[in-house]
């Protein structure tokens, strides 16, 4: 798969902090790629370079085969966490002149913005100043005026804070609707259940370096180690319970059930087959329950974030 | 379209439509004007209140000297004692009563002239009364000396000197005042559209921060672009609203008057009058001839060209500090600590014009304020319509602009750094590392 935005051993510092030492990501064409990381990682600085608002002090960034220009600036559509809007400019002045700002005629933008407005139901607060809108309305207009021009690239921070549940699926439609049209997505976020539900790729940053990357899928397989979730109905639970422990790792487990059942997350040996533990719990009682564990995105970020730490 | 021009469009959209700017330019002359006229009003509603002064006069020396004006009449009183006067005035609230008492010559008289009123009188009527007495006991004395006044008057003599430059140029000290005003109002001019757009432009970059709209502007122009259009577009505002203010005083105070019909020369306190009249006995055609020369004697030219130039320079730089103090702070309360150094050589620079030039235009003092690039646009202002050489201009323009250029330069440093730093707050030091950045 050919990559949209390639950025090479990126260096920043801001003074005497290092923002970013000597990062590198590669975001394939038509993915959605989490960008994580702690607070105050890094994450901010390396998205600023990426639309050209800091430069980076080593390093360069690739896009779509060419090194970035100043007017490459129209094919990028950023959604800043600390975004806002001109509080007292009508709200379709306002979003005619962003759209102007990234190099659409004053026509185009006109009629895209009656598409995205009634597809967005939000037609009848073209006159309205934003200060009368709530903070979700505004946070819609937003969204609007970062997907207007139609950008190879849509860079997106946090895009979900602000929406209440409902508009929230809504943006998360829309974002997946953009990639299956042909967009390539950047996403940072804290929130991890929508990496897990959206991102292809992610890359993690922690304190300024690039700790990991690559397809999530792939990743969880690196991280997952052989560990099962079981349910035990067994007539000796003391026994069962000592004789378990004295094979395989084992921690207590809690996950719903109806049964008054022994649980345990067990830790079994590499070479160990999962058909291995489960003959050897059947030789104990009845299994009522037996699940891999897949790590989810976000034991990956805490376990590694951690480890790093 | 041109981002810039945009950007510009923006910026003076905004601020022409904005509630407060239009109310302020309409506001405003309306406010100077009819304060200017209730003054002239109750001046003349001062004035219209005749003054009865009576005159007691026993000595006999100053028969009929007083002459009733609109303002104020005199009345003659004699027969009675000056208890009875006073009583008399005071129950009919006279202003006031001169009383000049009986004595053996008029050096004696002289000293013992009393004036009575029910508080202090106005200075000026008792100056009006003073010359009176005056006049009349010099020419009495004159007679009693065998003087005859007549060859007094001859022998007076005034002088004023011709003045003349080394080049053969003639000055005048009318034509010194209108330098001095030509230049004063171009400086305190600057200095005004300094102070009040300076500050718009910084609350407009402190805008951008606090909605946090700063971040996606940036990601689309270039903040050295925004920074310029922000400035542009506030300036055009601001012409606007001066022109405005212009036309509409100027109508104003044509049209005020004749709707109240407020006599605005009422304004014209007796002392002023009474130099033009002295001033009137050489013609009063002849005054304003003169008057007229020496405006069109004035490096008219010179003074446009120079006030345009040194207008958009100092402004500029001036504007883009304001640019910066706006983005290195949060909020407009947090501005303090940066307006001094600002205000502190604008203000310098409008005390070092009013008081030095107009002592001595081409004094040390005031050469070296005119090449400082923070002074220099005030204080070149008020020399030049009193003839400063051209390179000394030249130079001063060229050190103005090259500092401009360092100025915006420092500016946009602070303010790239600056519009991106959220709930920081700035010091001098951290200011300084930002420009590293």
């Amino acid at each position: 798969m050919s990559k949209l935005l390639v950025a090479q051993n990126i260096s920043k510092n801001f003074g005497e902090f290092k923002a970013l030492d000597d990062v590198s990501i590669e975001v394939p064409k038509g993915s959605i790629f989490g960008l994580l990381g702690p607070n105050g990682a890094g994450k901010t600085t390396l998205i600023r370079i990426i639309n050209q608002i800091t430069m980076p002090d080593q390093g360069k960034v690739i896009l779509d085969g060419e090194p970035l220009r100043p007017d490459h600036i129209k094919n990028i559509g950023y959604l800043p966490e600390e975004r806002g809007l001109y509080k007292s400019m009508k709200v379709g002045e306002q979003a005619l002149y962003l759209a102007q700002l990234k190099g659409l005629s004053k026509s185009e933008a006109k009629a895209k913005l009656k598409y995205w407005f009634d597809r967005l139901e939000i037609g009848d607060w073209w006159n309205k100043k934003i200060q009368e809108l709530s903070k979700g309305m505004a946070q819609k207009i937003q969204f609007v005026v970062t997907v207007l021009h139609e950008p190879k690239l849509l860079i997106f921070d946090e895009p979900f804070s602000g929406f209440d549940p409902i508009n929230a699926n809504l943006i998360k439609d829309e974002i997946l609707k953009l990639r299956d049209d042909g967009a390539t997505v950047i996403f940072s976020t804290h929130r991890m259940e929508s990496v897990e539900e959206m991102c292809d790729h992610i890359a993690l940053i922690n304190r300024s370096k690039k700790i990991l990357d690559g397809k999530l899928i792939d990743i969880k397989r690196a991280y997952q180690n052989n560990t099962f979730d079981v349910g035990l109905i067994a007539a000796n639970r003391q026994e069962a319970s000592g004789l378990l422990s004295e094979k395989f790792n084992v921690q207590p487990a809690s996950f719903k059930s109806i049964n008054d059942d022994l649980k345990y997350r067990i830790q079994i040996a590499p070479d160990t087959s999962s058909n291995e533990l489960l003959q050897y719990l059947a030789s104990l009682g009845q299994i009522t329950h037996f699940n891999e564990v897949i790590p989810t995105a976000n034991d990956i970020f805490i376990e590694t974030v951690n480890k790093n730490n | 379209m041109n981002h810039l021009s945009l950007i510009i469009k923006r910026e003076y959209y905004t601020k022409v439509k904005n509630k407060s700017f239009i109310i302020m330019t309409f506001l405003t002359p309306i406010i100077m004007v009819g304060v200017f006229s209730l003054v002239a009003y109750l001046f003349s509603l001062n004035k219209n209140t005749a003054r009865e002064i009576t005159i007691l006069d026993e000595s006999g020396y100053f028969g009929n000297n007083f002459e009733s004006t609109e303002y104020t009449t005199y009345t003659y009183v004699s027969g009675k004692t000056l208890g009875e006067v006073k009583k008399q005035s005071e129950e009919e609230e006279n202003y006031g009563l001169l009383y000049i008492p009986k004595a053996d010559n008029i050096d004696a008289v002289a000293k013992q002239i009393t004036f009575y009123s029910e508080d202090s009188p106005s200075p000026n009527l008792m100056i009006d009364i003073e010359n009176v007495l005056e006049k009349e006991a010099r020419s009495l004395k004159y007679k009693e000396a065998n003087i005859d006044p007549a060859l007094i008057e001859e022998m007076r003599i005034s002088i004023t000197a011709n003045q003349e430059t080394y080049q053969g140029e003639e000055t005048s000290k009318e034509g010194s005042v209108i330098k001095l005003i030509f230049g004063g109002l171009a400086g305190y001019l600057l200095f005004m559209f300094i102070i009040i757009y300076g500050n718009m432009i910084m609350r407009s970059v402190i805008e951008e921060k606090t909605s946090r709209i700063i971040e996606v502007i940036v990601s689309s122009v270039k903040p050295i672009k925004l920074l310029l259009g922000k400035i542009i577009g506030t300036s055009l505002a601001g012409v606007t609203q001066f022109l405005m203010w212009t036309i509409l005083i100027g109508v104003l105070m044509t049209v005020v008057p004749l709707i109240f019909g407020i006599d605005l020369d009422a304004m014209q306190t007796p002392q002023q009058e009474a130099l033009a009249q002295v001033a009137g006995e050489g013609g009063v055609e002849n005054k304003i001839a003169t008057l007229m020369m020496e405006v069109y004697n004035l490096p008219l030219l010179n003074l446009v060209i120079m006030f345009l130039l040194f207008f958009i320079g100092g402004y500029l730089l001036y504007a883009s500090l304001y640019a910066a103090i706006g983005a290195a702070v949060d909020s407009e309360t947090d501005t303090q600590q940066f307006m001094m150094p600002i205000l502190l050589p604008l203000i310098l620079a409008v005390y070092v014009g009013i008081f030095t030039v107009m002592d001595n235009p081409h004094g040390t003092v005031a050469q070296v304020f005119s090449y400082i690039p923070f002074t220099s646009p005030v204080v070149m202002l008020m020399r030049i319509p009193f003839g400063v050489p051209i390179w000394q201009q030249v130079l001063s323009v060229v050190i103005l602009f090259g500092t401009f250029i360092g100025t915006v330069w420092f500016a946009a440093k602070i303010y790239r750094v600056g519009i991106l730093m959220y709930g920081k707050k700035a010091s001098y030091k951290e200011l300084l590392k930002w420009l590293k950045y």
